[in-house]
Formats: structure tokens, sequence, C-alpha cells
């Protein structure tokens, strides 16, 4: 990993959990008619601390889900490598429910555009909402986020790496020189 | 991770990774099957065609919906009403439906070895639904599945076969399957339908289905075929039903955490009786369900690969 700059550590990573969490209660006054769904596989870890964190605020406790959009995804013709695909695990109804769609990096959009769609398969939620991490810009879709924990403006050679506890260790994000492709 | 080979036409020789990767897989279409909407986009745009030269229901239907239900566009094709009728040679009907641009086939003939033949006259990938007395890979992988789904492993597992597993591709794929998972595989029928020579592949030979029952976790209990001319092998279906038939005062005397198995379709009475077959001990319409399962992450799994 050929790192530019580490943009979160552990404290500012917690710091701005809480705040996305108090943020997402805010705008939706309470957890009432309120479910989280993380989006495999790192947003499922970072939808799963927001969880927490609504649960301690709160004192409720809203569906939470995950989301594996593999199969909606439009880039199967031209990836080089079959992609590995992951159950998606949403048992409760999201009819009429405000969903909040958690991942941990917006980039081009594409991902968010699948997740609508399996989201819309699975019923018709009153409003779907969406959270990241991190918005590192260069959209290639009409899509925007409405809770960023941090926006960097990146270049295309660049990548965001988030490294969280339950798969990397640590809690952490890093701005990383992209790896070449040759 | 993808498949070592672009086409499906038998599990003999299949590694293990392969087999693992296609029951997890399933795993996730499974989770598909029991949505409001049980459909996903991702073979839009392609094209598969179901070649059926001999009668078929579940296996058909279970593959037409799962294609279907991945948003491929699917033809259907069966001799009684093409051009075979005609007298086309199978060559010639391949080439012609070919040429109509197909990514993927789907075959089911009563000669062995036509899906092997296919992949040499033809681009697509390839499916064996069921080529003589050869193979029927996903019958064996729906079959590995829904053992999987009841007991939580395959493992260590005791399966034994029981009926005419001389004549029969479901009997083949399941112990081609079930070896390279890891599970003991016996068989258990009269000697006129156990294959000659069976024990040399490690295999033990049953001649007492309560010995069988007695010592195996999993019964996968074959039909008697009489369209492939059973009835030479056994002198009646009742003489067959006393000997060798699944009955709950069998279960309930000699292993009453036996998990049932058929393929379908059952004839009630002969292999299993009715109450076994609609009883508490049997997987039979899960083993339906999941083959759906199956399908698809067979269509995905192949027709989502990269040549």
């Amino acid at each position: 990993m050929d790192i530019k700059a580490k943009l979160f550590d552990e404290e500012g990573f917690n710091r701005t959990l809480t705040r996305l969490a108090h943020e997402i209660l805010e705008r939706n006054k309470g957890s009432k008619n309120l479910v989280l769904v993380g989006m495999r596989t790192r947003g499922e870890f970072i939808g799963s601390r927001i969880f927490q964190k609504i649960k301690e605020i709160d004192k409720s406790e809203p569906d939470f889900g995950v989301l594996d959009v593999t199969l909606y995804r439009d880039d199967f013709r031209t990836r080089l490598k079959q992609p590995e695909i992951g159950v998606t695990n949403i048992t409760f109804d999201i009819n009429d429910k405000h969903v909040i769609l958690i991942d941990d990096v917006l980039y081009t959009g594409r991902t968010v555009r699948a997740a609508l769609d399996a989201l819309m398969d699975l019923g018709r939620p009153t409003t779907i909402q969406l959270c990241v991490m991190v918005d590192r810009g260069h959209r290639e879709l009409p899509i925007k986020a409405d809770f960023v924990g941090k926006n960097i403006p990146t270049s295309i050679n660049e990548e965001v790496r988030v490294r969280i506890k339950e798969t990397d260790g640590e809690d952490a994000i890093y701005l990383v020189n992209a790896p070449s492709k040759n | 991770m993808s498949l070592s080979n672009r086409h499906l036409l038998g599990l003999s020789g299949v590694p293990k990774e392969d087999l693992q990767l296609i029951l997890d897989t399933a795993r996730t279409f499974r989770e598909v099957l029991e949505r409001p909407i049980k459909k996903v986009p991702t073979l839009q745009g392609k094209t598969v065609v179901n070649l059926f030269y001999e009668d078929s229901t579940r296996t058909r239907i279970s593959f037409e919906l799962a294609q279907k239900r991945l948003s491929a566009d699917t033809i259907n094709f069966s001799t009684s009403t093409s051009s075979v009728k005609k007298g086309e040679t199978f060559k010639d009907t391949v080439r012609n439906i070919e040429a109509m641009k197909v990514d993927m086939i789907v075959v089911r003939h009563k000669s062995a070895g036509v899906p092997q033949y296919l992949t040499k006259i033809s681009k697509a990938n390839i499916i064996n639904a069921g080529d003589g007395l050869h193979e029927h890979p996903t019958q064996g992988l729906l079959d590995m599945y829904s053992i999987n789904e009841r007991l939580g492993r395959l493992e260590g597992l005791k399966v034994c076969i029981v009926g005419d597993v001389a004549h029969s591709r479901v009997a083949l794929s399941n112990i081609y399957g079930l070896k390279t998972m890891g599970a003991q595989v016996s068989v258990c029928g009269p000697s006129t339908m156990i294959p000659f020579g069976i024990e040399a592949l490690g295999i033990k030979v049953y001649h007492k289905i309560e010995e069988a029952l007695k010592e195996n976790d999993v019964l996968n209990v074959i039909r008697i075929q009489l369209e492939r001319d059973a009835g030479r092998r056994i002198p009646s279906l009742r003489e067959y039903h006393n000997y060798f038939g699944v009955t709950t005062e069998r279960i309930e005397k000699f292993n009453k955490d036996i998990v049932i198995l058929h393929p379908g379709p059952i004839n009630r009475g002969v292999e299993l009786s009715s109450e076994v077959a609609d009883g508490p001990y049997q997987v039979i319409l899960d083993q339906v369900t999941n083959g759906v399962a199956v399908r698809m992450a067979v269509l995905y799994l192949l027709g989502t690969m990269h040549s």
C-alpha cells in the first residue's frame, strides 16, 4: 500500500460515525420507520457501527440488514475477474420505510445505482437516503449522498482505502496511490 | 473466483473448489427465491436454448425458471414439435440454432456423450441436463445442496444410493460429486441393479435395505425406471417394494434420524411408500426448490465467465 495521507485515525473515525448517527436521527426526526442497510462488504461493518450509535443515542433499535449488489452490477461483461457474490440478508419489510443505505466510499455512483435497483426489487420504501464515510468525487451518474463523513477531492490515480477493525485490524482511512495496472 | 471449465458436462473430475463455489453461489440465489420479486437482471441480453431430446417436466421447468429469474432470454426446443421429425440431423439442428447467436445450450439427450459432442460443434457454454445413462450433474448438485442444507455438512457423511444404480445417471453424478466433497458413498439394491465391480471405487454395496438404513445418514432413493426396462431386472414391482421399499415401519425400526431424498417422479408404493413420500423424513420438495437455485448458480457462473 503506497500511502499518501492518513485521512482518519481511530478517534476521528469514531467521532465521524457519531456525527453521522446524529445527523440521520435529526433529519428523520428519530428512528421511527427507519431501517439501515449496509452494502457488502465494508458498508456492512460501517452500517453496524452506525446501528450501535443509534441504539446508544436514541435508545431504539431500527432494523438493520445487509445488501449484496453483485447480481445488479453493470460491469459483468467488462471485468476481467468474475466477482464473488454474497448473500443479501434483509429479513424485514422495507415498504413505506425510510431506508438509510450505507457504504464506505462514494466514487462513480455505479454501485449505488445497482443498490437502488436491488432495493426496489425488495419493496417500495418511502425514501432511500445515502450515507457514506468518504465522498471522493468523480461521479459517472447523477447520484449524491445525503450524509457524508468527509469530502475528499481525489485524482483518478489515487484510491481511498477504508480499513476497519472487523476485517483489517484497525479503524482508519488512507489516501493511497493506485497500484499500476500493467 | 470462477469455475475452471466453461461447460458443465458432468461431476466426474470437477475439482472440489468448483463444486463448493457452485453450492455457495446457490445459497445467494436461494435467498433471491424468497423475495417478493424473484428476479435479478444478471444475465440480461444472454440467450439460452433448452435443447430437450428426451421428455422432462421438472428439469426443463426448473432450468427455464432459473433462466427467467436471471433475466436471460430462453428458447425451448423439444423434438416432438421440431424439424427433427422431418429428418434433420442433430448436428444440422445445432448449427442452425447457433447461427441465431445463442450464448448457452442446456441439453438433454437419450445418448450418453451428446453434451461432450456439442462442445466440439458449438461455441456456446454447454450444460448437461441428463445424457443417457451417463450423468445428470445439476441433479447431483441439488442433491448435495439439499443434504448440506438439512445436515450442515457433506464431509464425512454416509450417503447410500438406493435403486437401479446401474442404469441411473442421477446415481453416477451423486457418486462423483459426493465422493469429491468427502462423503462416504454406498449403494443398495438387488444385484441385477448394482454395476459389476463398483466396490473397486471404494463404494460399499448393500443388498438389504435394513442395513443401508441402519448404517447411513442419508438415503438417496432413485426411481425404478420402467421406461429403461427395469422390469427385466426385478421379478415384480411388488416384490421390489417388499424387499427394498422405504417404509415408515422400516425407518422407525432402524433409523429415525435418516434423511430421505428422491429425484422424482416418485413411484408411490414402489421405492417409497406413500407415507414416507409425504412424511417428515424426506426433503423431496426442498430438492425441487433448491434445484432452481442450483441451476441459477450454474447459469450465472458459466454465463458471466470470461473466456
